[in-house]
């Protein structure tokens, strides 16, 4: 409709301050739900990505008291760390009833000496025994890795040449993982030999990493796959008991710890994005009412000049829906601005696994919290036009009234 | 376009307690025949607006209807009202009534946007304009206008559809007495060219153009003797 739309751009643009106020609230619609939904979604993501990359149902460390904390820190903040038992633990808990797979890992962390390009994770795998990382890398790399090769996680920088050293070892690059949202992110991979070779040398290079324990017969952790028809918990308790000096423990308890965190950052997230819809609502709905009843006499001029009750509340309902798309759409690039660029601050601020959607859910999160802004910014103004069509051009125009 | 009423009236009430109304006009009959220029007199709180606004389509009657050529406009619907309105009846409200985020040109084009396919062009506009003596505002707002200016941008705005009946609400009242003359003057030529006109005026001078005179008092009308 000509008449609406024309004349709502008019009065939104002779009044700039009352029009930029209104904007500003619709903005806070959509910064608030496209914002809120995206970090939630990006933490659910995350979540499902760490219980992924785990990938096994139970997890044994040397019993110390440190080791368990160092591995969640490896996992979650990529904070590089490293633990050893002999492997003599590890063939025992392949002899426990109802382990169907256990594969050992080796943790290494490199250092910022002249020794190591760049100080990270390094994570070694058996090829034979695993069941966790490979399917991984098989996403990125369809070949198995041979010795001195590696595949980085998404945060690394890859040098030109190709290559990291590690300890001395030339490492050749074959492939880049995907992003977790975890500390894997800045982790290399690498198979048992290779992550051996760098062992012996980080020892015979001076490094006192494994006190009592033989770099040739080292191990780190132990992932354990539970046969079907057992009951996980109850291995668990079983190798606790059996094997001495380890500590096993399921991933869902490791994971129930992040499942809480992301609860409580739901709920503040969740609590706050209400707070500001019934806020922002709350005074569009009696800043459109103040706003039409000083425009009454206008409202009452157009009826003289022949637009009906229905007309001059569209015309109300087309300002408001116009300033809703403008306010909503600066919202929710606002929300991006902020969101996409600083996803690694925020990961690290809430400490726990952000992994943002691909751009397609982005972009439908976006859509869908700019429509219903939108929606909820336009039909603010809805009482003060139904308000204004009930209202008897004639007692207006009174002088004065 | 003859505009008749019968038997109008319009009750109010008054804020307070209780059932207290009263009439702002009294059962009215008043008949703007095609080419008249009617004058109604009368002191500040009589009933002359009121009665120009149920003519005007603007306020529904406590009793009675009005006709535009047959047609009772109160038993139209609002759309249908407010249509008949923008073609027909041109209104030109007491007080300041321009549009403040249009310009003066704008303001006076806008009722033929409302619903016409084909609005009025920029040169008849300004026509309009020229005939009130404000075409060298055309490109300023309303709040720059003196009372004098937005009242002569009210009358250009009433004439744009050229409607069958022409309301005018005090259109002199800002003006001074050269002003006054060419609006008067304005007026009566449009009844002379066929249009139904209503004055509502307090000018004593206004009677030399007028073709009959009524006085309003306390919500009845009458009668005035000619000259
Ligand atoms: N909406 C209203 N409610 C109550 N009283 C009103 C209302 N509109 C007008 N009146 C009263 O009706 C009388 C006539 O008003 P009006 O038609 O504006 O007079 P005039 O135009 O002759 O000055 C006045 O006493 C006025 O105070
Ligand atoms: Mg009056």
């Amino acid at each position: 409709m000509r008449f609406a739309r024309l004349l709502s751009l008019k009065n939104m643009k002779r009044k700039p301050a009352r029009t930029a106020a209104l904007v500003l609230l619709a903005a806070f619609l959509s910064l608030s739900i496209f914002g809120g939904s995206l970090v939630i979604t990006s933490l659910q993501n995350g979540l499902r990505s760490y219980e992924a990359r785990l990938g096994a149902d139970i997890v044994a460390v040397p019993y110390q008291a440190r080791a368990k904390g160092t591995f969640e820190s490896i996992l979650l903040q990529g904070i590089p760390g490293m633990f050893y038992m002999d492997e003599q633990y590890y063939e025992k808990i392949k002899t426990i009833d109802g382990v169907e797979r256990a594969a050992p890992q080796f943790y290494l962390a490199s250092t910022s000496s002249g020794c190591c390009s760049v100080a990270v994770q390094i994570i070694g795998f058996d090829p034979e025994q695993d069941f966790t990382v490979q399917p991984w890398i098989r996403d990125s790399y369809a070949d198995t890795l041979g010795d001195g090769d590696i595949v980085v996680g998404s945060d690394l920088t890859i040098p030109k040449n190709g290559t990291l050293t590690f300890y001395n070892t030339q490492c050749r690059i074959v492939a880049q993982l995907d992003k977790t949202g975890t500390g894997l992110d800045t982790a290399v991979y690498t198979n048992m030999n290779t992550i051996k070779q760098m062992m012996k040398n980080a020892e015979s290079l001076g490094f006192s990493y494994f006190a009592d324990v033989d770099p040739d017969h080292a191990v780190s952790s132990v992932m354990i796959k539970v046969a079907d028809g057992y009951d996980v918990s109850e291995v668990t308790g079983d190798i606790n008991v059996h094997v001495r000096h380890i500590e096993a423990e399921q991933t869902t308890s490791m994971i129930s710890g992040i499942a809480d965190g992301l609860s409580n950052v739901s709920r503040i997230v969740g609590g706050l994005t209400v707070m500001i819809w019934v806020l922002a609502i709350v005074i569009l709905v009696i800043a459109f009412a103040m706003i039409s009843h000083e425009r009454a006499k206008e409202f009452a001029i157009l009826r003289v000049m022949g637009a009906s009750q229905r007309m001059v509340s569209r015309l109300l309902l087309t300002e408001s829906a116009l300033i809703s798309l403008i306010g909503a759409t600066l919202g929710v690039a606002l929300a991006a601005l902020i969101l996409v660029p600083f996803s690694g601050a925020i990961s690290t601020a809430l400490d726990l696994p952000y992994l943002m959607p691909e751009v397609g859910a982005i972009v439908a999160l976006a859509a869908g919290a700019l429509a219903l802004s939108v929606l909820a910014g336009s039909l603010t103004a809805a009482v003060s036009a139904y308000r204004i069509s009930k209202k008897e051009a004639g007692l207006i125009l009174r002088e004065g009234a | 376009m003859d505009l008749r009423a019968e038997g109008v009236s319009r009750r109010y009430f008054r804020q307070g307690k209780g059932r207290n109304f009263f009439f702002a006009v009294q059962e009215t009959d008043l008949t703007l025949p095609a080419g008249n220029l009617i004058e109604i007199t009368g002191r500040s709180g009589s009933g002359k607006s009121t009665l120009l606004n149920m003519l005007a389509g603007l306020l529904e009657p406590t009793t009675g209807r009005v006709l535009l050529d047959g047609t009772d406009l109160y038993a139209l619907d609002d759309g249908k009202r407010s249509i008949l309105r923008n073609r027909s009846i041109g209104v030109i409200p007491q007080g300041q009534t321009g549009l403040h985020s249009l310009t003066v040109l704008e303001n006076v084009k806008l009722p033929s946007l409302m619903y016409d396919r084909q609005p009025c062009s920029d040169e008849r506009a300004e026509a309009l304009l020229e005939r009130v003596g404000i075409a060298h505002l055309r490109d300023v707002y309303p709040n720059e206008l003196s009372g004098g200016e937005m009242r002569r941008l009210a009358i250009a705005r009433a004439l744009v559809m050229d409607p069958g009946v022409l309301l005018a609400d005090e259109p002199t009242g800002d003006l001074d007495d050269e002003n006054t003359h060419a609006v008067l003057s304005l007026l009566r030529q449009c009844a002379d060219g066929g249009k139904a006109v209503l004055l509502v005026t307090h000018e004593r001078e206004a009677a030399q153009y007028a073709h009959a005179v009524y006085t309003m008092s306390g919500g009845i009308l009458t009668a005035a003797d000619q000259g």
